[in-house]
């Protein structure tokens, strides 16, 4: 080699052992100095926390029969982190997943984007770290395609997994008490301590509504914690550390679904009949409460809708249709958010109240065909005359006119137009005494309180609605003069009035407060747990639907009992008498078309019929009922809007329940002996229900499927007489129902007196 | 003079004094024992790598590789190397068809590079690792002629030496194999300058592959994931989940080693399987975690051991032919190696070259060993009067 290589030689040398210096410089500074460093990232690297899912507990009857349990589905879910990570977001694999699901691409891609606002469903509603659901109907073959294909369907996991199951044992729905489990969102997990998201798409959901809401805490156990090493696609390895979960609880309600069922039953049946006779029957409630205890024994609500849409993502369609007005609002509870205008069920409280305020029990009152409310004639019901009569038949034939006096002169002696200082107010003292107004306080969200429309009530409405009606005392109306001038003038009479003085009670108010019209409203179960007080002898019950929580092996983790949230102060004798009043109304009153032929000697049933006019809508149908009557045990209350009398469409829906319940029409009787059980259904350690002492959880009567069995029907001739001549006292408008409805327009809310 | 090794006692030599008096004696032993000692690490490390999917396999396979590149070296040893100028062309034709065949549909893919031709029984050729060895033999051809009076090769030379030396380096950047495409630039600048040729060639070749880099940078003319490999290990956070994440989990895994290791099969990265292609172009990383900076420095030292014999016997290279393949090998495992240790501790970035005589692979092995073999042979003929 020549000189000038030599020299290159020994640059070369020199740079190469320099290079080498240089790797060793930088594997002391790694290795060395920060060392400690990197250990510790190493361990964050291998070790991952699992939080181990508790599977959520059931939720039972009074005698331990399924009205929510699990199954096991194999789950398909997909992460969308990891989609989000793939080069084209995706949108690759889950076009193979839509082919192997038998899906399309567009409606995988709706369900998996995160729902926000302005973005309707179908969306992801829950965290976006959880893994979303997207099939949990998938056979076996198709699921282990996606899990021995993975190289093909990375993000997408199938696997098995507690969903939620609705068995509809002995027909019982109960969709709206239930409710139902929606994904948790991160809202959710930031404020509610406790709660994890263990990566199990299937189980990260919270209770959203109904007792799957209200027992969230209870049916949802405690996660446990795993730490486990892991390799770099996440397989483990091994495990550091962990902490079983420990099972939800076990809910035993005191529904009893063989009763559940027959009101489901009897609602529809009577909102069929009266879509026959042409009324439109567009909702319904029922209650059934025992008297004794404040327990729900059955608690129904239609529109009902299938529970089980929820499980496993909802679709768009079923999600329009839950919330849509067309299908009459499903998820709505009619029995605890429904407010309605009670009618005459409402006179148990008016009645006691006249008689606190001095009218003689045992008087004989003029029940004419109408009475004069200061100038204008309110009228009974059909324009009938009783003569002079006791309250005794006042309620069993149900006359207005006697209330109506009730009202007016209590309302005189209040001062009128000009009221005193502290005025008495007896009648809506006493509704207030009996409960209604407020909230019974049941374990059920979003109940509603009702309203008493009392002098306070009205002032801070007027405050609320005088601005409206100031304006159209000017304005008038010159929409509606267009077509219909008589009208406009009407409404601009109203506003000014209102606009005025719309804060004072006036002699109107009071009489169709008496007979539970005007702007009473109250919830069926109100009704219910009143007429428990006035069955039980005056305790008014804050109603439970739950009744234990039991641990997973079998030991009972707390009671849950109803509270006595007060007593009616009536006297004994005036409860007696009221009572015995309604043991007549099916036998001779207003409701004995619809009993005709009940056995009263095998079950005495005492109750009241009411039939509420609703401004612009059909009647609301009542009937409210107790029975054993000289010994009650249960209450059922029965209501369906725009349907006719309460004899018509509601009476004959209960007896059917009565009839179910104690085993009139041959079958066996729902309640054995027309008992509930006291005591707890029992949960083996490997999940086996056993019956509490004398009722059994298998039923060995399956009723047949779409039963058309004996539906009493009235005699024709007690057929009331079709609607319009039948125009009583003032019209009112329904201001009921949930809270989401739209409030009509202010100025049309009261008519002229 | 009496011989010492004369008479009864002469006749009667010991095995190991035969073996001393025979060429072996001759090797440089420091070079042989420093390979063999990379490639015992080196297949130890391989097993710990491979060892958690349950079989022997990989291990095995790089045991009989190591055998067969111990051969083929040791056949490359006992040829003059004064013999392989007349043999350079067939290597050099040899190694361009190989590279040519990989691009037909024969070749196969493997982890992004179309740089493999499947033989079957579970035995691929890479055909660039052989080509390293046609380029280093041609290049101290054509730049190694002997001349008379002349410091250094004249400029026909230069420019046939770097005509002939497109042709392989083109085929491999079409695969494209970026990893090779360095390490013949390497070689071509580091024997061009050892060659004695003049500096403004050297300067401006440098220059040229400079300028080249820059333009290729700017017309986007790398694939997106050559270019997320080179920048990723500035940065490795800024694309975790490829090559910033192989990056961040090489440099957790020989940062989390300290100073002793975590003991041989006791790195848990390695058993986690987080640092990809652990076996192959990572495989430093198992040494950093398992054997520590001890361990790891031992293998730097080691190959640096390699190459300064090699040097060393470039110098001495009893003509310009041999000294430049000398030359050439040494750029050539010189470049592999700080580009190897380089992109596992995050000072070079990532490219998919294997680390010399320790990752797993049986064409990089056979083409170390016989570069091994060249060095033995011009070490052992560099007395011209022998």
């Amino acid at each position: 080699m020549g000189p000038r290589s030599h020299v290159r030689l020994v640059v070369l040398h020199v740079l190469v052992m320099s290079l080498l210096l240089s790797l060793g410089g930088r594997l002391w500074y790694l290795q060395v100095m920060n060392g400690a460093h990197y250990k510790k990232v190493a361990a964050d690297n291998r070790i991952r926390e699992i939080v181990v899912p508790a599977v959520r507990g059931q939720i039972l009857d009074d005698v331990g029969r399924p009205l929510v349990r699990n199954r096991t589905a194999l789950v398909v879910s997909v992460d969308r982190t990891a989609l989000i990570r793939q080069r084209d977001g995706g949108r690759a694999v889950l076009q193979r997943l839509a082919n192997l699901l038998g899906t399309r691409y567009d409606e995988l891609a709706l369900k998996v984007r995160l729902c926000g606002p302005g973005i309707k469903r179908p969306c992801w509603p829950g965290s976006p770290y959880q893994p979303i659901p997207i099939d949990d109907r998938v056979d076996a073959r198709k699921a282990l395609q996606i899990m021995e294909r993975q190289e093909d369907f990375p993000g997408v996991t199938a696997q098995l997994e507690p969903v939620r199951d609705y068995p509809r044992t002995e027909g019982a729905t109960a969709a709206q008490a239930l409710g139902y489990l929606q994904p948790i969102t991160q809202d959710e997990l930031n404020s509610r301590k406790g709660l994890k998201v263990t990566g199990f798409s299937g189980v990260d959901l919270i209770g959203r509504d109904g007792l799957e809401a209200v027992y969230d805490g209870d049916l949802r156990g405690v996660p446990g914690d795993r730490r486990v090493l892991v390799d770099n696609r996440g397989r483990v390895t091994g495990i550091a550390s962990e902490q079983p979960p420990v099972g939800g609880g076990t809910l035993v309600t005191s529904i009893d679904a063989k009763v559940q069922g027959i009101v489901e039953k009897a609602l529809s049946q009577a909102m069929q009949d009266a879509r026959h006779r042409g009324d439109p029957a567009d909702s319904a409630a029922s209650v059934v409460l025992d008297v004794r205890t404040g327990r729900i024994i059955a608690l129904a609500s239609f529109p009902t809708y299938d529970p089980s849409v929820w499980t496993g993502g909802i679709s768009q369609d079923e999600y329009d249709a839950l919330l849509s007005k067309q299908h009459g609002q499903p998820l709505i509870s009619r029995a605890t958010d429904g407010q309605f205008a009670p009618g005459s069920t409402f006179k148990i409280s008016s009645l006691p109240a006249a008689v606190k305020d001095g009218y003689s029990l045992h008087g004989i009152y003029p029940c004419p065909s109408s009475y004069m409310v200061g100038a204008r004639a309110f009228s009974n019901f059909e324009g009938e005359s009783g003569g002079d009569i006791d309250l005794h038949r006042a309620l069993v034939m149900s006359c207005d006119t006697i209330f109506y006096k009730f009202a007016y002169e209590e309302w005189l002696r209040d001062g009128g137009m000009h009221p005193v200082k502290n005025p008495k107010d007896p009648m809506e003292k006493m509704a207030r005494a009996y409960g209604f107004g407020r909230r019974t306080g049941i374990d059920l969200p979003g109940e509603a309180p009702g309203r008493i429309p009392d002098r306070a009530w009205k002032l801070s409405y007027w405050n609320d609605t005088k601005k409206t009606d100031c304006k159209r005392a000017k304005t008038g109306y010159p929409e509606i003069a267009k077509t219909d001038p008589a009208r406009a003038a009407y409404l601009k009479a109203i506003s000014s009035e209102n606009c005025v003085d719309g804060y004072v009670f006036r002699a109107g108010d009071a009489a169709n407060f008496s007979v539970g019209q005007g702007d009473v409203l109250v919830t069926p179960l109100q009704l219910a747990r009143a007429y428990a007080a006035l069955a039980n002898g005056g305790t008014l019950w804050s109603p439970r639907v739950g009744k234990a929580v039991i641990a997973p092996d079998g030991s009972v983790r707390r009671r849950i009992d109803p509270v006595k949230s007060g007593r009616l102060p009536v006297p004994s004798n005036v409860l007696t008498y009221i009572r015995k009043a309604l043991t007549d109304v099916p036998k001779e009153g207003t409701a004995a078309g619809a009993f005709g032929g009940f056995p009263f000697d095998r079950l005495a049933v005492a109750g009241k019929t009411g039939t509420a006019e609703v401004y612009g809508k059909k009647d609301t149908s009542w009937f409210a009922s107790f029975a054993p009557a000289n010994k009650p045990r249960y209450v059922v209350v029965a209501m369906v809007t725009q349907a006719g009398t309460g004899a018509t469409t509601a009476a004959p829906a209960v007896r059917q329940i009565w009839e179910g319940m104690y085993g009139l029409t041959g079958k066996p009787p729902a309640l054995p002996d027309g008992n509930v059980p006291d005591r707890l259904p029992t949960l083996a350690p490997d999940g086996t229900v056993n019956a509490p002492p004398g009722f059994a959880v298998t039923s060995d009567d399956r009723q047949p499927a779409p039963a058309k069995d004996k539906q009493p029907v009235p005699a024709k001739d007690e057929q009331p007489t079709p609607a319009e001549d039948r125009r009583r006292a003032p019209a009112k408008e329904e201001r009921s129902v949930p809270a989401n409805d739209e409030r009509s327009a202010p100025a049309h809310r009261r008519r002229p007196r | 003079m009496i011989s010492e090794y004369g008479g009864a006692l002469g006749r009667r030599r010991s095995l190991p004094a035969r073996l001393l008096a025979s060429p072996a004696r001759r090797l440089d032993w420091a070079l042989l024992l420093a390979v063999l000692a990379l490639s015992v690490i080196g297949a130890v490390l391989v097993y710990s790598a491979t060892r958690a999917d349950g079989s022997e396999g990989f291990l095995k396979k790089h045991v009989l590789n190591l055998a067969i590149g111990l051969i083929l070296g040791g056949v490359t040893t006992a040829l003059d190397y004064r013999l392989l100028r007349a043999y350079a062309p067939i290597v050099y034709g040899a190694a361009c068809l190989g590279l040519a065949v990989v691009l037909t549909p024969v070749g196969a893919t493997v982890n992004g590079s179309h740089s493999w031709i499947v033989v079957g029984g579970g035995f691929q050729i890479q055909p660039s690792e052989f080509a390293k060895v046609g380029m280093v033999v041609l290049l101290a051809m054509i730049l190694g002629e002997p001349r008379d009076g002349e410091v250094g090769p004249g400029r026909r030379d230069i420019l046939l030496a770097l005509a002939l030396a497109a042709l392989p380096a083109g085929l491999v950047m079409l695969q494209p194999d970026l990893g090779t495409t360095l390490v013949f630039a390497t070689v071509i600048i580091g024997v061009l300058s050892m060659s004695g040729a003049p500096k403004l060639w050297v300067g401006g070749l440098i220059g040229a592959a400079a300028a080249l880099a820059v333009t290729v940078w700017w017309t986007h003319l790398l694939k997106p994931y050559q270019v997320h490999r080179f920048t990723a290990f500035a940065d490795p956070s800024a694309d975790p989940q490829g090559a910033g994440y192989n990056a961040q989990q090489a440099r957790i895994a020989v940062g989390s080693g300290g100073v002793f290791g975590n003991g041989l099969f006791h790195g848990e990265q390695t058993n986690g399987h987080f640092v990809p292609e652990q076996h192959t172009d990572f495989i430093f990383t198992v040494a950093g975690e398992e054997l520590g900076f001890i361990g790891a420095a031992l293998i730097v030292a080691l190959l640096g051991v390699v190459l300064w014999r090699g040097l060393r016997i470039a110098r001495e290279a009893a003509d310009l032919f041999g000294g430049l393949v000398a030359t050439g090998v040494v750029c050539w495992l010189a470049f592999q190696t700080f580009e190897n240790i380089g992109m596992t501790v995050g000072i070079m970035p990532i490219t998919g070259l294997p680390l010399p005589f320790v990752s797993y692979g049986g064409s990089a092995a056979f083409a170390n060993f016989i570069a091994v073999g060249l060095l033995q042979t011009v070490h052992l003929r560099h007395n011209p009067y022998e």
